[in-house]
């Protein structure tokens, strides 16, 4: 396991850092340098997420990571007001983001109030700092 | 199938059980051994979840089985509860064992692994939960249950139209068979509709406090033997008729966000027709059923999903008393996990005996069939 917690940075609302597995540091990695990929079949050419080590499709372990747009839309969401963690604002908008490129992120939605959240709405991709040097993807509403 | 329920025990529910998983199991265990008839040398045979911090030699050294021939854990967390009676019969079916202990303890409450606090790494209890949730919930403050599940609520809601009252008038029911069930935490507790739309928001728009199910202490145990051995043991045998699991593609346990179609859960689609398509039992002909309730969103979603009413139609369905005792389908008659307890989804196994023993507190007359689901896991138990 990388990118462990180090609880001292929940006092400046800095999130923990995603665990990262050897099986999904494509994602990780390339979100800690500010980049959104998802793993494409070096074989058969079909994009996955969460990232494997094996293209359920035909069973190619080729693979390679390719850039996403960071254009999505919204495909549900939840305002989240219990349980309250420090290293996080309330309330939190918790999002399902179907990306242009066909793949689903649990991510959050920011620059938005709750009551302009609409299922369906056009959004983007931005990135914030968590723990340990890293980043994560989240999404705000697109221009 | 040949198996059949000879045998129930249980703790009582709580919020602070003061003592260990271990020593709950133990309790169960032994008082399902008292209600079969059984000694602990003729249990052979052991199922729990994958996340029960029961260790199987804890419990085969402190109750005193002898020799263990067959053992199993159903994955997918609450979801597999039921999965312990498919995996009960299919050892009995095979031979593998001739008696099978399933068993869950839990101390959700006041123990360290609370369902409703953030959860921010894997916990030492549920290793075999895997890291999911952790890699892709958790970096966006999505730490619960509630939260997870939300998820795929709001866009239920969305599809159909279903509102924060609809799941209330479920709740409302749900306490209503609790208020009567002395072992329910809503024992007389009564709350009204009103009670639930001012509760407080867990994860708008879909889940309030009243829409959660109760953190819970406490163990459940069940002794699954053949319907040939039950016969000679003083409990009338509640039979397991059919049983079966549906976990498909791109599923996790309770953070499974990446089907196509969130707003209908087909893994209980898939279920539904395992238990009943291919089984020859028909929805029209259960009498009452237990669903898992660990939030009141998704019983509504497994109404449908199971085939008791269309897509969409739940909130019609509950709305119409449906799920009351002279309603077409009474459901979670112990008052559920939102009104008794939360073992889990196990102690809606203990309901629906207590069903077709004649001994519930909100009896569905002549009970000869009751259904038991977790999501993707269930059986039809029946006295036939």
């Amino acid at each position: 396991m990388r990118g462990q917690n180090n609880s001292i940075y929940y006092l400046i609302l800095v999130r923990q850092a995603p665990i990262v597995t050897d099986d999904s540091a494509v994602f990780g990695d390339a979100a800690a340098e500010g980049r959104l990929v998802a793993q494409r079949c070096g074989a058969c050419g079909k994009l996955r997420h969460p990232p494997r080590p094996m293209c359920p499709q035909c069973h190619a372990l080729e693979v390679e990571a390719v850039e996403l747009s960071g254009r999505g839309t919204l495909y549900s969401y939840a305002v989240l007001h219990h349980p309250q963690h420090p290293a996080f604002e309330y309330p939190v908008l918790a999002a399902l983001v179907d990306l242009d490129e066909g793949v689903r992120l649990v991510s959050n939605l920011v620059e938005v109030e709750p009551a302009d959240v609409a299922i369906g709405m056009r959004v983007e991709a931005t990135f914030v700092p968590t723990t340990g040097d890293r980043a994560v993807p989240v999404f705000r509403p697109a221009p | 199938m040949t198996a059949a329920i000879v045998g129930v025990g249980a703790t009582e529910f709580s919020r602070h059980a003061g003592r260990t998983e271990l020593q709950l199991a133990c309790e169960a265990t032994c008082g399902a051994l008292a209600d079969a008839g059984l000694k602990a040398a003729d249990v052979d045979g052991i199922v729990s979840y994958t996340v029960d911090p029961v260790e199987e030699t804890e419990l085969v050294r402190s109750v005193g089985f002898q020799e263990v021939a067959f053992s199993s854990r159903v994955p997918y967390g609450g979801g597999g509860s039921m999965g312990t009676l498919l995996h009960a019969a299919a050892a009995i079916d095979n031979g593998a064992s001739t008696v099978v202990v399933a068993y869950r303890a839990i101390r959700a409450r006041s123990g360290s692994s609370r369902f409703g606090a953030p959860k921010t790494a894997p916990s030492p209890t549920s290793g075999h939960s895997g890291t999911t949730a952790m890699q892709w919930c958790m970096p966006y403050g999505v730490l619960t249950p509630a939260s997870w599940m939300a998820l795929n609520a709001t866009r239920y809601m969305h599809a159909y139209g279903v509102t924060s009252a609809d799941f209330g008038r479920a709740v409302v029911q749900l306490r209503a068979y609790a208020e009567a069930n002395p072992g329910a935490w809503g024992y007389r507790r009564p709350m009204t509709l009103e009670d639930h739309q001012s509760s407080r928001w867990i994860a708008e728009p879909c889940i309030r406090l009243l829409d959660c199910c109760q953190e819970t202490d406490g163990s459940v145990a069940l002794l699954i033997t053949s319907r040939e051995r039950a016969a000679d043991l003083p409990n009338r045998p509640v039979v397991i008729g059919a049983a079966a699991m549906a976990g498909l593609f791109e599923q996790e346990i309770a953070s499974d966000h990446y089907r196509p179609d969130l707003s209908v859960m087909e893994g209980s689609v898939a279920l539904g027709r395992r238990l009943f398509d291919r089984s020859g039992y028909r929805r029209d002909e259960i009498d009452a059923a237990m669903i898992y309730d660990a939030f009141s969103p998704i019983l509504l979603m497994q109404l449908e999903a199971l085939g008791f009413c269309g897509l969409g139609e739940a909130k019609d369905f509950v709305a119409d008393d449906n799920l009351a005792l002279d309603g077409a389908l009474p459901t979670n008659t112990n008052g559920g996990l939102i009104g008794e307890g939360y073992i889990h989804g196990l102690n809606l196994v203990l309901e629906a005996v207590r069903q077709l023993r004649g001994t519930a507190v909100n009896q569905v007359p002549d009970a000869r069939q009751v259904l038991v689901t977790a999501s993707r896991t269930g059986a039809i138990l029946t006295l036939d």
